[in-house]
């Protein structure tokens, strides 16, 4: 296929994520849709690397996913230790830290 | 040593004995502060002398000599420079500023002896002398301009010197504001002249007057014009002298030397410099001299109604100036100076003798409580006599010369002049009945009781300290002054100086005596030599008559005073009474304070009031600092409802940035 | 051949991705996700990027996912109605990510670029292979590489600090509020959600009396200046 293919569906999955990011109050699925669109980035830049032949592409892809395993454990982390204190699991309620 | 290096030493004396007082205030223990001042003063007298020789060693076309220190700014053709013109007229000057100076220091260091601000006094006066020195130095506008300042300044921190009193720091205010007027003509005079002239140095624009201004032009009339109004303000002339008998709220060395002796004498100075300037603007100085004629009768008529004694004087003091400025406005250069000089003899003598004579009443200044101190006090009675007769121009005191020469000259001048001569003469009757009723009245009649106490030698004391003019309590401490009282009999530093003074004003005369020796207009040619009106002088007959006829009216005046408050007790109450709406006229001064109080203080009070309650809290606080105030919290509040702490709107605006910068770039990539 | 495989997974993907947003119950968003790295390595597979595709099974969908899966069953969360959230950003969202795809795909499309419309460049036997990324690793892009490493070890520590227990649920709260730390602070020094008023602490109503009137900022609206 085109290398254009790969590209229009990691647009559509990044629109998705964002809108799964603005819709949904769950700071749980936020987080899932974070996912959907960093994991669309990785779907880009594998395809570029592809096309341009060079593999410092699936490298980078390589590095964006040991991040967002580290953003998934710190985001996990505060999501417990909320839930730990008795408040909301509910974005438009965790409104304090305001500016 | 050359001559303008005298110049500078005369003038770097007082400033050095300033500073040295002034930085070292605190550490000086008893009166060294005193005698700090009193030599400096004395090396400054020394030094002019050395001045004056050094002159007179000069060839007789060759006096005028300037020497500038540095040059300030020599743009756009301003050459203002720092520098000093020793010629005769500013040596006469700086001899008589230095040497009643000199002797007023020395009373001083007795007179302020228990006084808490004593360094203070003695390094403000020694500041007053610098800056009139730097005044009649001065060679060119700018350093005028400067020491006109400095004194004004002097004379402000001198008259408010018990800061404490509120009738004291407001007389201060009045002279400041007055003399402030004064130095904005001043100021604006030399700008009308150096527009034409294009020089500020004095020696090149006198050169060039004649040729840059016709006769009586315009621009040079209201230049003249203009300095006239910062010499009537600071020779406290009509109409800008309510100051003066305010400023007696100073100490009595303080009304002594500034305004009596030298600052008040400025202006006749100034207008004598500008002589060059005001001949060729004849109608300034016809205004000059009537000013002058005015004053010298105002003054007059207020002195004879006074009680307060300091006040008498200080009025006397401006009716002599107006006859020094008429003096100098129609050419009697020689007259008007030889009658400064005297005048501050026997000023001073009399502001020292009554100083003596408020101490001995305990503070006391009202001439309704005194009487009786002949033998109490008979040095200060003799000094009171001296310097009476002096003033009243009795022969053959030297106020008798002077007044005269000058009278002489108008009559000589004729046409208008006339006029002024014989107002000249009504004021001489006037001043022997003020001066004499003055005399009369403290020291004649029944003992009052503090000259009892004094006759058993008993310094009389009041228990509680008090403002003379309003009767308020007051404390000793700083700012007030001091406990004790001194007066001339019983202190030498005060005697020395009386004397010395009392002896000049009996003998000073022989400067000057027509016919026989004219030593002050020869001194001061070489100054005046472009002058026609200075070689007009009346001739020695007429002089002579002048003398004779001035003589008479000075005894008529003296006896007149002589009856109405010595033979014939009761006629001053009856004459008040029956003449008491002139008296009332006579004694609120002509109403000129109260005038100035409805047409300027409470107008320019009112703008401030205005400006304060409308322009400042209404429009600058309110609307201007408060509307941006107002505009800036709307603003932050309108920015502020972005900040909602909802994540997901957060996104959402990124997220909206993001797509709108895509959007740009994707429509400028086409 | 692959054209048919490119569609079946590009459509798992893209299911995966909508069922990640719409499934209400947040259990089932995480097993949609999983569905669709799995279809993304599938995808990664097609391109060439043999070790990405292993990776990202073996890491994303294997370990992170399992620990989502262990915090959504911990911490729960309700299943939502549909309508639930934000007013605005329930339209506003989707027209929001609309427009970006739409401007991302014109970007891409519109651009012009040789390779796009390729299938790729010529490659080398060992493209995409362990070893060639292994050796890139360890040598140009050796940075990357170690600071990986040390993001890994942070977010480690981070996730220890932030979740742990202290000494149970009352006690934590009782620190907070009563413990020696309330009490030796000075008045209106405190967190944010005592300046907006949510939660009001001893020192604060200590000064309340004190001063028998409100804490200088008042309840919630406005915020401390």
């Amino acid at each position: 296929m085109d290398i254009g293919w790969y590209l229009v569906v990691s647009a559509l999955i990044f629109s998705i994520g964002a809108a799964g990011v603005l819709t949904r109050p769950n700071p749980l699925v936020i987080l899932l849709c974070l996912e959907l669109m960093l994991n669309a980035a990785n779907l880009a830049l594998v395809a570029f690397s592809r096309m341009w032949g060079t593999p410092a592409g699936q490298v980078f892809a390589l590095i964006v996913m040991v991040v967002a395993a580290c953003e998934v454990t710190v985001g996990l982390g505060l999501i417990v230790a909320i839930y730990r204190r008795q408040m909301a699991i509910n974005v438009d309620e965790l409104n304090e830290l305001r500016g | 040593m050359s001559t303008t290096t005298f110049g500078w030493l005369i003038i770097l004396c007082p400033l050095v004995g300033c500073i040295v007082i002034g930085a070292g205030f605190r550490r000086e223990r008893g009166l060294i502060a005193g005698w700090i001042g009193t030599l400096a003063i004395f090396l400054s007298f020394a030094f002019a002398v050395g001045a004056l020789i050094s002159l007179l060693g000069h060839a007789e076309d060759s006096r005028e000599l300037t020497s500038s220190l540095w040059n300030y700014a020599f743009t756009v053709g301003v050459d203002a420079k720092l520098e000093i013109l020793v010629d005769p007229l500013s040596v006469l000057m700086a001899l008589i500023v230095s040497g009643v100076s000199a002797l007023i220091h020395l009373y001083s260091v007795a007179y302020l002896k228990s006084d808490r601000g004593y360094s203070r006094f003695f390094a403000y006066l020694n500041f007053f002398v610098f800056s009139m020195l730097l005044l009649v130095l001065a060679g060119n506008f700018l350093v005028l301009i400067v020491g006109w300042a400095f004194v004004g300044a002097a004379s402000y921190m001198l008259i408010s010197f018990w800061y404490r009193r509120t009738t004291a720091t407001n007389a201060g205010l009045k002279a400041f504001v007055i003399n402030v007027i004064g130095d904005v003509g001043l100021v604006l005079g030399t700008f009308f002249i150096f527009r034409h002239t294009g020089t500020v140095d004095f020696v090149k624009t006198f050169q060039l007057a004649p040729h840059v201004f016709g006769h009586n032009s315009t621009d040079l009339v209201a230049g003249c014009l203009l300095l006239l109004v910062g010499a009537f303000a600071k020779s406290a002339q009509v109409p800008l002298h309510t100051w003066l008998p305010d400023a007696m709220e100073g100490p009595t060395p303080v009304s002594a030397l500034i305004h009596a002796a030298t600052m008040v004498t400025a202006g006749v100075y100034l207008l004598a410099r500008m002589h060059t300037l005001f001949e060729l603007a004849p109608t300034a100085a016809d205004v000059a001299a009537i000013g002058g004629g005015l004053t010298l009768v105002i003054a007059a008529t207020i002195a004879i109604v006074q009680t307060d004694l300091k006040k008498v004087i200080a009025y006397s003091t401006m009716s002599q100036i107006g006859y020094m400025i008429m003096g100098v406005s129609v050419g009697a250069y020689s007259a008007a100076m030889f009658h400064l000089m005297t005048h501050a003899f026997f000023k001073a003598l009399l502001f020292m003798s009554a100083g003596s004579l408020i101490s001995a009443m305990a503070g006391e200044q009202s001439l309704d409580k005194m009487s009786g101190f002949r033998k109490a006090m008979p040095f200060t009675f003799v000094a009171f006599i001296i310097g009476g007769l002096a003033l009243s121009g009795m022969p053959p005191f030297s106020g008798w010369l002077s007044k005269d020469d000058i009278i002489a000259f108008l009559d000589h001048r004729g046409g208008g002049f006339e006029v002024l001569g014989i107002f000249g003469y009504l004021g001489a009757f006037l001043t022997g009945i003020y001066t004499f009723r003055m005399i009369f009245r403290a020291f004649f009649g029944e003992p009052c009781e503090e000259a009892r106490e004094l006759e058993h030698g008993h310094l009389a004391h009041a228990e509680q300290p008090f403002n003379p003019q309003t009767g308020e309590i007051e404390d000793t401490d700083v700012g007030f002054p001091g406990p004790e009282h001194h007066i001339a009999e019983r202190d030498l530093a005060m005697k020395v100086p009386m004397a010395i003074l009392a002896f000049l004003a009996v003998v000073g005369g022989v400067l000057q005596i027509p016919g026989v020796d004219d030593s002050i207009t020869r001194f001061l040619a070489p100054t005046f030599a472009g002058s026609k009106l200075f070689a007009d002088d009346p001739s020695t007959g007429a002089s002579w008559i002048g003398l004779v006829i001035g003589s008479l009216i000075a005894v008529s005046g003296i006896a007149t005073a002589y009856v109405i408050w010595i033979r014939r007790r009761g006629l001053a109450p009856r004459l008040q009474a029956r003449f008491s709406a002139v008296h009332t006229f006579l004694f609120h001064k002509w109403y000129f304070d109260e005038f100035y109080d409805v047409a300027i203080v409470r107008p320019v009070l009112w703008m401030g009031r205005f400006a304060d309650s409308v322009l400042e809290h209404r429009v600058i606080a309110g609307g201007v600092t408060g509307g941006t105030v107002g505009l800036v919290r709307a603003c932050s509040a309108a920015v502020r409802r972005a900040q909602t702490g909802f994540v997901r709107y957060y996104a959402a605006a990124v997220l909206l940035g993001i797509s709108g910068i895509a959007l740009y770039f994707l429509i400028s990539a086409t | 051949m692959s054209a048919v495989l490119f569609f079946i997974a590009a459509i798992f993907a893209l299911t995966g991705a909508i069922g990640v947003v719409m499934l209400r119950n947040p259990f089932y968003s995480v097993l949609a996700l999983v569905v669709h790295l799995i279809a993304l390595a599938a995808l990664f597979l097609l391109l060439e990027a043999q070790f990405v595709a292993a990776a990202q099974v073996v890491v994303y969908a294997g370990a992170v996912m399992v620990l989502y899966v262990f915090v959504v069953a911990y911490v729960g969360g309700a299943d939502q109605p549909l309508g639930s959230g934000g007013g605005a950003l329930k339209i506003l969202g989707p027209v929001f990510a609309l427009a970006v795809a739409v401007e991302l795909c014109i970007a891409m499309l519109g651009s012009a670029l040789a390779g796009i419309s390729s299938r790729g460049a010529h490659l080398h036997t060992t493209f995409g292979t362990p070893r060639d990324i292994g050796r890139l690793f360890l040598t140009a892009y050796l940075l990357p590489f170690e600071l990986a490493s040390l993001l890994l070890m942070v977010a480690a520590v981070g996730a220890v600090v932030l979740a742990r227990r202290r000494r149970g649920l009352e006690a934590e709260e009782d620190e907070y509020e009563h413990g020696i730390v309330a009490e030796h602070r000075p008045v209106y020094t405190g967190t944010q959600a005592e300046t907006t008023g949510v939660r009001r602490t001893v020192a604060l109503e200590a000064a309340a009396e004190a001063e028998a009137e409100p804490a200088g900022t008042g309840s919630g609206s406005e915020g401390g200046w």
